[in-house]
């Protein structure tokens, strides 16, 4: 996809802080990242670096207090979400942008039915009819691949596996035809077939109805899949970012390399889990002034520890946050 | 469903008349006999005739039997008779009271309607200023709104109502002489003046056990409002563009509502012991002051009919309480 294709959403300098009793966690740093429509862009990272944080303080989405979005734009259809009021905020929400959340188990709300609860953003957001609404809640569980859909309108949660569980969320998530959607890792917490499934129906649906995806996983192996471009987050902050090809070719991040490590093949099996790069995650008690991977990091020097690298632009719509592509370094 | 709340009440007969069993012995067995108030001057033989008379020489097991059946059919037969003027209960014998020589049933309904009136409103008032609060309290937690509603449950829990009751006849009554300070339970309720005096006299009474009865409920509906703000569904909610009211008001309460159900029903019974106290201190003559009356005096048989119906109430609102979980909530299936 050409660079010259105005985004659809352009987040800039993002920075969310919780303000707990222990202190400041800085859970997001200055993250700058554009989505094109029609564009599929996977977001990876270990565990606590910032991928659900960022993703949710777009919408509003996190507990605040304790969160508080210190900084930033997001720059979505001409208006920046996080200046919106809270009225044209409920609109963007569900209407405009769908989210799809990590656990499937609690995310849908175990007394209504499945059908009244992909209704309710039909009825509020495109002012459907009950009958309408039903009508298209049954679509939209057809779309997703649930058998027998008309029946199982009336049925709750608890009367769905797992797996279908994360297709109904899918579901609510896609019934006013959002241009984006946030699926936060999806398929994590379904087995591989399943998780299989729903990966073909993402990209079904993509094609078909041409809306742009953020996808959140742990999982590169799924990225190499399904995504076109690819950021890597480490520490609440972008380290890496290029088309899914040129990363996996000519990954440049230390981090990046030692995630490539960690999955044996990339068309064959699925890739670990992310954290088996020695090392503890980062402590993100402060605004970094320091690359947040040095204590990590096989090539780690001196100023690593006292800078904070920025991200350096390599051409190919690729960059890096590390001083080792740093033009000046890199030609020494 | 059904099938379960058939089950769960055959399974309650075993249970009310064990209950039943041990009420009986336990009066059996407490001192004090119905004919120590009697005169000294009695005979002897004249007061054994008297005990016969009541009963009292029979062996405990057949006195029992004789209340179960009294309880259970022959006293339903009045009340069938009474309804629909049929004379099933052909003249049996009823249970009677030692004390007033009236059939206890009589003197029962003589007092329910002012139990009912004074501490089932209060019970009402309680829950309907209870509810919101807690609502509210939770959404807005540690908001000065919170910390006062805290601060008042604290002191309506922990302030027993004979301490308030007598703080409020003292102030209101006494002083400032707003309110009447003793229950008219004769006054009759046929004009607006009249419907204005009863309201007044029962103010005190129903502010006190409504105080209490918010306190605890209101602290039940935070609790639980508060256990699922914070559920994954909320946010799910939210994501969907739902208004905050719908968030709140639909997604959580109604999740929020199970346990406070549950806490409802089963405070109910409770409500006509704790009434016994407020009843006292503002001469409400209710279940509660009758019960006191006939512990005093030794009438078994009252205190015996009295304390079954208690457990009774208490079975059944048991019951009612998980009926109404299983119905309320879609996860719990019983059959
Ligand atoms: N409610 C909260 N209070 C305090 N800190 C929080 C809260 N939610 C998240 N954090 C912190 O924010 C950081 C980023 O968390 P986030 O959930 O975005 O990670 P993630 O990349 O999505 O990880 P995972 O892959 O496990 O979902 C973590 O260090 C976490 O401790
Ligand atoms: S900036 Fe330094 S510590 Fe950070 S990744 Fe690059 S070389 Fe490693
Ligand atoms: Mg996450």
């Amino acid at each position: 996809m050409p660079d010259t294709v105005k985004p659809i959403l352009s987040v800039e300098g993002l920075q969310t802080v919780f303000n707990t009793r222990k202190g400041e966690i800085h859970a997001v740093n200055h993250v700058d990242f554009d989505l094109r429509a029609g564009e599929l862009l996977g977001v990876v990272g270990e565990s606590g670096s910032g991928k659900s944080v960022t993703m949710m303080s777009l919408l509003k989405l996190l507990p605040m207090p304790p969160a508080e979005v210190r900084n930033g734009r997001a720059m979505f259809d001409g208006r920046d979400l996080l200046q919106l009021s809270d009225d044209e905020l409920r609109t963007v929400r569900g209407g405009e942008i769908g989210f799809v959340f990590q656990d499937p188990m609690t995310s849908l709300n175990p007394v209504f039915t499945v059908g009244f609860q992909i209704m309710e953003p039909l009825r509020t957001h495109m002012g459907l009819s009950k009958r309408d609404a039903k009508k298209r809640a049954q679509e939209l569980l057809e779309l997703v691949g649930i058998p027998d859909a008309a029946r199982r309108l009336d049925d709750y949660p608890h009367q769905f596996s797992g797996g279908m569980r994360q297709r109904v969320m899918i579901a609510i998530a896609l019934a006013c035809d959002p241009k984006v959607l946030i699926a936060d890792e999806p398929t994590t917490a379904l087995d591989v077939t399943i998780q299989a499934q729903i990966l073909e129906l993402m990209k079904d649906l993509r094609d078909r109805l041409g809306m742009a995806v953020i996808w959140i996983t742990h999982d590169l192996g799924v990225i190499a899949g399904i995504a076109d471009r690819v950021m890597v987050m480490y520490g609440g902050q972008v380290v890496e970012h290029a088309p899914v090809k040129e990363l996996f070719r000519n990954p440049q991040h230390p981090y990046t390399k030692a995630l490539l490590k960690t999955v044996p093949s990339l068309s064959g099996e699925r890739a670990k889990r992310l954290t088996v790069i020695e090392g503890q995650p980062p402590i993100l008690s402060s605004a970094p002034n320091a690359c947040s991977f040095r204590d990590r990091c096989p090539h780690a020097m001196p100023r690593c520890g006292t800078e904070n690298p920025a991200r350096y632009g390599i051409g190919n719509g690729h960059d890096a946050a590390c001083f080792l592509v740093e033009p000046e370094v890199a030609h020494v | 469903m059904l099938t379960y709340t058939i089950r769960r009440l055959l399974l309650a007969i075993p249970t009310l008349l064990f209950i039943a069993l041990v009420i009986f012995l336990l009066l059996e067995l407490s001192p004090g006999d119905p004919m120590a108030q009697m005169p000294m001057s009695i005979p002897p033989e004249v007061k054994e005739r008297m005990r016969e008379a009541l009963g009292l020489d029979q062996p405990w097991w057949v006195r029992f039997y004789l209340w179960l059946y009294q309880f259970f059919v022959v006293e339903p037969q009045y009340w069938i008779d009474g309804l629909f003027g049929t004379d099933l209960a052909e003249g049996a014998q009823r249970i009677i009271s030692f004390q007033s020589k009236s059939p206890v049933f009589d003197i029962i309904a003589e007092r329910i309607p002012q139990t009912l009136w004074v501490v089932g409103m209060s019970y009402v008032v309680g829950v309907l200023i209870a509810l919101p609060i807690g609502i509210a309290s939770a959404y807005y937690q540690y908001s000065w709104f919170d910390q006062i509603g805290t601060f008042i449950s604290m002191v309506g829990f922990s302030v027993p109502t004979f301490f308030t009751g007598v703080l409020l006849i003292v102030v209101f009554s006494v002083n400032l002489g707003w309110f009447p300070s003793i229950y008219d339970t004769t006054l009759v309720v046929d004009s607006w003046a009249s419907l204005g005096q009863q309201i007044k006299q029962m103010a005190m009474p129903v502010f006190v056990l409504a105080l209490y009865n918010a306190a605890q409920i209101s602290r039940f509906m935070r609790a639980s409002m508060l256990d699922n703000l914070g559920q994954d569904y909320v946010r799910t909610a939210r994501a969907k563009g739902m208004r905050e009211k719908v968030v709140v008001l639909r997604h959580v309460l109604r999740n929020s509502m199970i346990p406070v159900v549950t806490v409802i029903a089963l405070g109910v019974p409770q409500v006509f012991g704790g009434a016994i106290i407020t009843e006292q201190v503002f001469k409400v003559n209710g279940l509660g002051q009758l019960l006191i009356l006939a512990v005093q005096g030794n009438d078994i048989p009252m205190v015996m009919t009295l304390t079954f119906i208690f457990a009774v109430l208490i079975v059944l609102f048991n019951l009612i309480a998980d009926v109404l979980y299983g119905l309320l909530d879609p996860r719990i299936r019983y059959d």
